[in-house]
C-alpha cells in the first residue's frame, strides 16, 4: 500500500504504545491482578441442556476450611428471559452457571463445590431448530422457543414473559422434500422488486438448502474478571473488546449506576465478537466482593470459555436464486432458520440478507428469517455475525451457477458487484456511501493471475488435483453519533482520550492519530489516555461490527475541530482578529496573513486554564453523560476539545473484501494445501497498513478455519458439548494456513468520513471461507457440499463416490 | 457436571530409583499413576475424571531415557521424548518409519514433552469417555458412541466390543510394523511382550488399552534390527496439521529385491481400539511384484471385514487409499 500524500500521519505505519508490553510480556490482564486478602471464585456449571434446580444443600461445603461463601441465583439480579443470568435455578445450556463458590484458592473452591448437592428436575431439551418449531417440539427457554419482541405481530398475546413458544405446521414440513428446507411463518420477511418475474424470465434457477457451522471463537485469553469495592465504587477487571461500552451494561449487572463503576481493560486477548459489550458472568465476582467483603477473582478456564462463551450460530438455509444468461442475479429468495442459543440470539440472521442485496445486487428480492433457541451455548455475535455464514453458503453457489450458464467465475462476481448506487435490502432501504468492490475484484484478480490460474483449475497430479476459488466478504463498516475527548496541557502534549478497547487492532491508537492529524501535532507529543475509566475518557461505540475506524475517526475528527476552534479563538482574543484568521501547524497557532503572529499550543493551554468554562472543561455540551462526566473529571487541567459526532449520516456504509485462492487437494486422503492467497479490500482511505495487513490475514485465517475444520458438535442424546477444548474445537494451526497471503486495498476514500476511512475487520473471514469452499468444489469437478467446514471425510466421500454421513440440514453435527 | 481445568491434589512422588517406584507402585496399588511426560495424564486430572492418590513421576530413574544400539537392533527407554525420537539420526537412517510417526505426534511443544512411552500408553480420546460420562470404558454400562445417534465420526471399523473407540497414537501402528517388543518390569522381574500383543481391545478388558497391570512400568522398547533400513512408509490423516489425532494412520516397512516385495508390516491406526496388522494386505503383497495389481488388490482388501458406524464410513476408502500408497511410495 502506497504512502498517502495528503497527511502526515493518515496511511504511515506507527508503532502502538502496548506493543512493547505485549512483546515483553508485561501487559496485565484481568487474571493478573492480585490484591490483599483476595478470594477466588469456582462455578458450579449445568450438567444438563435444561433443568431446573430443585434443591441445594451446600453446608459440607460450607464447612470446608478455607471457603468464604456460596452464591446462588437467588443473591444475584434476575434478568428477562431469554437473557443471560449471571447464576440461574434454570439452566438452558450445559455449562451455564448455577452457584459459585469463594474460597481462599481455587483449589479449595473447587473442592468445595464438589461437596454441594444439588437436586435437578430433568427437562426436554432441543438442539435443531427445525425440531422445535415442528408443532409439540420441545422449547429451549423456559415458555418459549422465540424471542417475544421478534413475533411475528399476529401471534397470540404471551404477556411479558420475554418469549413465545413459536410452532410451524405439519404441513409446512410435509411440503418439501426430505432435505428442503421447510419454509413456515418467519419473523423476518422483507422483499424489495419483481421476484415472480425474475424467476418466470430466469435463464437459470438454483433451488439450493445448506447449513452452516456453529463454532466458538477461541479467545486465548479466558473471560476472567477481578473486581472488589473500594471508597463507594466497585472496581472491576475484565476481558473486554470494548472499554466505555461496557460501562452501562456492566454497571446494570452488579446493580449500580454507571458512576460508581470503574472500568479497567488495558488488554484483551481476543475476543472476536464474544467480549463487545460486558457479559453476565463477568459481574459474578463484583456480586461476591460486596456479599463477603473481600476481592474476588473469577479464573474462567479453557473449557468454561467453550462451555459458555458463545459461539457463532449455525444457519439452514435456503436460497433460490435467479440468473439470467448474463449471469446476473435477478431474483434471490433466501429463507434462514437460525440457531438461537441458549439465550437471546443475537440477530445474524438479519445481516445474512442486507449481506446478499449488497454483495449480488439482486434485482429483486424477498428474504425470511426465524431465529429459534436452541439448548446450545448463547449464539453471540463473531466476527461477521451472519455476514460470513453466508459467503461460505453462496460463494460456491454463485460457481455452480456460473458454470450453468457457461459465464466465468470472476465474470459472474463482476457483474453482480455492487458500486457506489446500490441499496441495501431490508424495510428501509439505504444507498452505500460507497463502494469499490468491483475494483477491489479487479486488484485482486490481476495480483493473483486469475485467467492463468483458473486454466489450472482441475489440473491432475496423481492424486493431487487443483482447485481455484474465489470469495467474497462484506460488512457494514461504520456509524455515527460518538464523542470525542481531548486535551492538550500547558506542557503542550496532546492528550487523547480514548474510550476504544484494546481488542487487538491497533484502532485505539489508530483513530486517535486522527485528532493529532487535524491538530497538526507531532506524534510523539501525544498521549493517548485510555483502558480505565477512571482515566475520564468519552462515550464511545463499542469495538465490534468493524464499527470503530469510521466511528472514532469521526468522532475525534469533530472533537479535534472544536479543539481548533478553541485554539483558533484564543490566539485571536491575544493577538488579535478573528478565529478565522488563524491556522495550525506545528503545534502553534498562527494568523494566517501575518505568520509571526502566533502562539504555541502550550501557551494556549496556559490560556485555557485562565479562561475557565468551555474552553477547560466547565461546560461539555451536546455530549454524552459518560463523555460529560469524564469532562468534568479533566476540567482545569488544560485546553478541552470535546464533540460529539453530529455530522448527517443517511449513508450504509459498506466494506467488502475479495480473496482469491489456489488449492492442490489430494483425493486420496481429503486434505488439501493452500498454495496461493490472494485478497483486496475496499475500506476507504488506509489509516494504518500493518493494521490493515494484520485485518485481512488474521481474518483470513478465521474463515480457513472455518472452511476447514471449526466446528461445534452436540450429543443429540444428552446435549452435551464435544468441542469444549482447543483440540476438539480446532481452530486452523500455522500449518492450515498459506506462508503467505498477498493482501492489499483500494484506498479510495470514502465520502462521509472526514479521512475517508472505512472498518474492515470483518469482510476478510467470509471472502476467506467463501474462496476456500469454492476452491475444494471446484477441485471436485463442482460438487457442492453445501455445508460448513468441509472436512477430509466429507472430501473423501466425495471423492470415492459414497453418500455424505450428515443428512443435508444437520447441524451441530460432525 | 465436574469442574474442568482444575487438579486436585494428591501425593506427587519422585523416585530416584526403580526400587523406590516399584515400593510405590505397590503400596498405593490401583490408586497410584505413574506419570512419564504427563501429556495425557495432566489432562484427566485437570478435569477431575481420573483421581489417583499418589502420582509417582517416572522422569528421576535413571535409564528410562535414551536410544541405544543392541546387538540385535535398538532400545530406546520409555522416558525418551519424541523430538529426541524423531531427530534421531540413528532412528531416522534405519527406522525411519519410527521418525515419521514420532514427527507426526501432536505440537511441536508436545512432542519436546510427550514421551515414547507415553504416546503409545495414552489412553483412547473418544469424546464421550474423555468428556467423563459414565461409558462402558469408565465403568458404566451404556457406549453413547455407538447408537443411531451418535456421533462417531472418529471411531473403529473393527473389533468394537461395547467400546468404539481407536487407538490415537500414531506411534503404536509404527512399532507394530517393527516388530518392537515392550520391555516392561515389575516386583517380580522384567518381561518381554511383542507390540502386537500389548496393545488389548475391550475384549481383553474395557478399561485398558496395554496389558500394563497395576504395579508395572514400561520402561523400553526394543526394536529388532529385522526392519532395520527397510523401506517405509508413514502417513497420517487428520483435521489439522498439527495437534490433531489421526483420522487414520498407516505405516508400514517393506523388504524389496528387484521388482519383488519379499516381506512386509502393515498397520494401521485409527480403525480399531488397537493398531491393526493388516495380515490380509500383507499376505497379498508378499512374494508379489510392486505393480498396479498388486497395489489395488491390497488396496481393495485393506478395510474388509469393516462395519461402519454411522459417520465413519469414510475410513474405508482412506484405509484402501492409505494402504495403496504405502505399498506404492514406500
Amino acid at each position: 500500500m502506497a504512502d498517502n500524500p495528503t497527511y502526515k500521519l493518515i496511511g504511515k505505519n506507527f508503532t502502538p504504545p502496548d506493543i512493547e508490553a505485549k512483546v515483553t510480556g508485561a501487559s496485565t490482564y484481568s487474571e493478573d491482578f492480585r490484591a490483599e486478602g483476595m478470594a477466588y471464585v469456582k462455578m458450579l456449571l449445568s450438567p444438563m441442556p435444561k433443568c431446573r434446580v430443585r434443591n441445594i444443600d451446600a453446608s459440607e461445603a460450607l464447612a470446608l476450611e478455607g471457603v468464604y461463601g456460596i452464591m446462588t441465583a437467588d443473591d444475584v439480579p434476575v434478568f428477562p428471559n431469554p437473557g443471560e443470568q449471571i447464576l440461574t435455578n434454570e439452566p438452558n445450556f450445559v455449562g451455564e452457571p448455577i452457584l459459585a463458590i469463594a474460597a481462599v484458592d481455587e483449589s479449595t473452591a473447587a473442592n468445595a463445590l464438589e461437596l454441594v448437592n444439588v437436586e435437578y428436575e430433568e427437562l426436554p431439551f432441543v438442539l435443531d431448530p427445525l425440531e422445535s418449531l415442528y408443532p409439540g417440539g420441545p422449547d429451549a427457554y423456559s415458555g418459549g422457543n422465540l424471542v417475544s419482541s421478534l413475533r411475528i405481530e399476529e401471534e397470540d398475546e404471551l404477556g411479558d414473559i420475554g418469549v413465545v413458544s413459536h410452532k410451524w405446521t405439519a404441513r409446512d414440513f410435509a411440503a418439501v422434500d426430505e432435505g428442503q428446507l421447510p419454509m413456515g411463518q418467519a419473523t423476518m420477511d422483507w422483499q424489495y422488486g419483481d421476484l415472480d418475474a425474475a424467476f418466470n424470465d430466469a435463464a437459470l434457477v438454483l433451488d439450493e438448502t445448506f447449513v452452516t457451522a456453529c463454532n466458538s471463537h477461541h479467545s486465548m485469553e479466558p473471560r476472567s474478571a477481578f473486581s472488589y469495592w473500594q471508597n463507594g465504587k466497585c472496581y472491576v477487571h475484565g476481558s473486554t473488546q470494548s472499554q466505555m461500552f461496557v460501562v452501562p451494561g456492566l454497571a446494570n449487572l452488579i446493580g449500580i449506576t454507571p458512576d460508581e463503576l470503574v472500568y479497567i481493560s488495558e488488554f484483551c486477548g481476543g475476543g472476536f465478537g464474544s467480549k463487545g459489550g460486558a457479559y453476565a458472568v463477568m459481574a459474578l465476582p463484583a456480586h461476591f466482593s460486596r456479599l463477603i467483603s473481600r476481592p474476588c477473582m473469577l479464573r474462567i478456564t479453557r473449557a468454561e470459555e467453550y462451555y459458555l462463551g458463545s459461539a457463532r450460530a449455525s444457519f439452514q438455509g435456503r436460497a433460490k436464486l435467479a440468473f439470467n444468461d448474463q449471469g446476473k442475479m435477478t431474483g434471490a429468495d433466501i429463507y434462514i432458520v437460525q440457531q438461537g442459543g441458549a439465550k437471546n440470539p443475537f440477530g445474524d440472521f438479519g445481516a445474512a440478507g442486507t449481506m446478499v442485496s449488497l454483495v449480488y445486487t439482486p434485482e429483486s428480492m424477498r428474504f425470511r428469517a426465524i431465529p429459534i433457541g436452541t439448548n446450545t451455548t448463547p449464539c453471540g455475535p463473531q466476527r461477521g455475525p451472519g455476514q460470513n455464514q453466508m459467503s461460505a453458503a453462496l460463494e460456491p453457489l454463485l460457481d455452480k451457477a456460473a458454470n450453468a450458464l457457461g459465464i466465468d467465475q470472476l465474470e459472474i462476481r463482476r457483474i453482480n458487484a455492487s458500486n457506489h448506487e446500490t441499496l441495501t435490502g431490508g424495510e428501509n432501504r439505504q444507498k452505500v456511501s460507497s463502494s469499490y468492490m468491483l475494483d477491489a475484484i479487479d486488484m485482486a484478480a490481476e495480483r493473483f493471475d486469475w485467467s492463468n490460474k483458473f486454466a489450472r483449475n482441475g489440473e491432475r497430479n496423481g492424486s493431487k488435483v487443483i482447485g481455484v476459488g474465489i470469495g467474497q466478504g462484506y460488512h457494514s463498516a461504520g456509524i455515527a453519533g460518538f464523542d470525542g475527548l481531548m486535551r492538550i496541557l500547558p506542557d503542550g502534549k496532546l492528550h487523547i482520550h480514548t474510550g476504544v478497547g484494546n481488542l487487538g487492532t491497533y484502532s485505539y491508537a489508530s483513530t486517535s492519530r486522527v485528532a493529532a492529524e487535524v491538530l497538526d501535532m507531532d506524534w510523539d507529543n501525544c498521549v493517548i489516555e485510555r483502558g480505565d475509566t477512571s482515566k475520564h475518557l468519552p462515550w464511545t461505540i463499542g469495538q465490534f461490527g468493524s464499527l470503530t475506524t469510521y466511528t472514532m475517526s469521526r468522532a475525534n475528527y469533530a472533537a479535534a475541530m472544536d479543539m481548533k476552534q478553541k485554539l483558533q479563538e484564543i490566539a485571536a482574543m491575544d493577538l488579535g482578529g478573528n478565529a478565522e484568521d488563524y491556522d495550525l501547524a506545528n503545534e502553534t497557532v498562527f494568523n494566517i496573513n501575518d505568520p509571526t503572529q502566533s502562539i504555541t499550543y502550550a501557551q494556549a493551554a496556559q490560556r485555557a486554564l485562565e479562561l475557565g468554562g468551555k474552553y477547560s472543561g466547565e461546560d461539555p455540551n451536546g455530549t454524552n453523560p459518560l463523555t460529560q462526566a469524564s469532562v468534568a473529571g479533566l476540567a482545569g487541567s488544560g485546553l478541552i476539545g470535546v464533540a460529539r459526532d453530529t455530522t448527517p449520516l443517511n449513508e450504509h456504509i459498506s466494506a467488502m473484501v475479495a480473496t482469491f485462492v489456489m488449492i492442490e487437494l489430494d483425493t486420496e486422503t481429503g486434505n488439501y494445501e493452500i498454495l496461493e492467497f490472494v485478497s483486496s479490500g475496499d475500506c476507504g482511505t488506509v489509516n494504518h497498513p500493518l493494521g490493515l495487513v494484520g485485518q485481512l490475514r488474521g481474518g483470513a485465517c478465521m474463515g480457513i478455519g472455518m472452511a476447514r475444520s471449526e466446528r461445534q458438535i452436540y450429543d443429540p442424546q444428552n446435549g452435551l458439548p464435544g468441542s469444549v477444548g482447543l483440540y476438539q474445537a480446532k481452530p486452523p494451526s500455522y500449518l492450515d494456513v498459506p506462508a503467505f497471503m498477498d493482501v492489499s486495498a483500494v484506498d479510495q476514500p470514502d465520502p462521509t468520513n472526514p479521512m475517508g476511512m472505512k472498518g474492515i475487520g470483518e469482510p476478510p473471514v467470509g471472502a476467506a471461507v467463501g474462496a476456500v469452499l469454492a476452491a475444494v468444489s471446484n477441485a471436485l469437478g463442482g460438487y457442492y457440499f453445501n455445508r460448513n467446514p468441509v472436512t477430509s471425510d466429507m472430501i473423501l466421500n466425495a471423492a470415492s463416490g459414497r453418500e455424505q454421513s450428515n443428512s443435508p440440514l444437520q447441524i451441530l453435527t460432525q | 457436571m465436574s469442574t474442568k481445568d482444575m487438579m486436585p491434589n494428591f501425593d506427587l512422588f519422585q523416585p530416584s530409583d526403580m526400587g523406590n517406584a516399584f515400593d510405590l507402585l505397590e503400596q498405593y496399588g490401583a490408586d497410584a499413576w505413574p506419570l512419564a511426560g504427563g501429556q495425557d495424564s495432566l489432562d484427566w486430572f485437570k478435569d477431575r475424571v481420573k483421581r489417583p492418590v499418589a502420582v509417582i513421576d517416572l522422569a528421576g530413574i535413571p535409564g528410562m531415557n535414551g536410544i541405544n544400539e543392541t546387538a540385535n537392533g535398538i532400545e530406546i527407554g520409555a522416558l525418551t521424548t519424541l523430538t529426541e525420537i524423531a531427530e534421531s539420526p540413528l532412528i531416522r537412517d534405519s527406522y525411519g518409519v519410527l521418525a515419521e510417526a514420532a514427527s507426526r505426534v501432536a505440537s511441536p511443544q508436545i512432542r519436546n514433552i510427550g514421551t515414547l512411552g507415553g504416546n503409545i500408553c495414552q489412553d483412547v480420546r473418544c469424546w464421550y469417555y474423555r468428556s467423563g460420562i459414565d461409558c462402558y470404558r469408565a465403568g458404566g454400562n451404556t457406549c453413547y458412541a455407538d447408537t443411531p445417534e451418535g456421533l462417531n465420526r472418529e471411531h473403529c471399523l473393527f473389533e468394537a466390543d461395547r467400546c468404539v473407540a481407536v487407538t490415537p497414537s500414531d506411534t503404536a501402528p509404527a512399532l507394530v510394523a517393527l516388530d518392537a517388543t515392550m520391555v516392561i518390569q515389575n516386583t517380580d522381574g522384567m518381561r518381554e511382550v511383542a507390540a502386537e500383543d500389548f496393545f488389548i481391545g475391550p475384549d481383553v478388558d474395557i478399561e485398558r488399552v496395554t496389558v500394563l497391570e497395576p504395579g508395572d512400568i514400561l520402561t523400553s522398547i526394543r526394536i529388532p534390527s529385522t526392519w532395520a533400513g527397510a523401506n517405509y512408509y508413514f502417513e497420517k490423516v487428520a483435521d489439522r496439521e498439527t495437534w490433531d489425532f489421526a483420522l487414520v494412520n498407516v505405516a508400514a516397512v517393506l523388504r524389496v529385491s528387484g521388482d519383488t516385495i519379499e516381506g512386509l508390516r502393515v498397520v494401521c491406526g485409527g480403525v480399531q481400539c488397537t493398531p491393526r496388522r493388516l495380515n490380509g494386505v500383507e499376505d497379498i503383497v508378499r512374494g508379489s511384484a510392486r505393480d498396479e495389481e498388486t497395489i489395488e488388490l491390497a488396496a481393495g482388501s485393506a478395510a474388509r471385514g469393516a462395519t461402519t458406524l454411522n459417520y465413519n464410513g469414510f475410513k474405508i476408502p482412506l484405509m484402501e487409499n492409505l494402504v495403496k500408497r504405502a505399498i506404492r511410495d514406500s
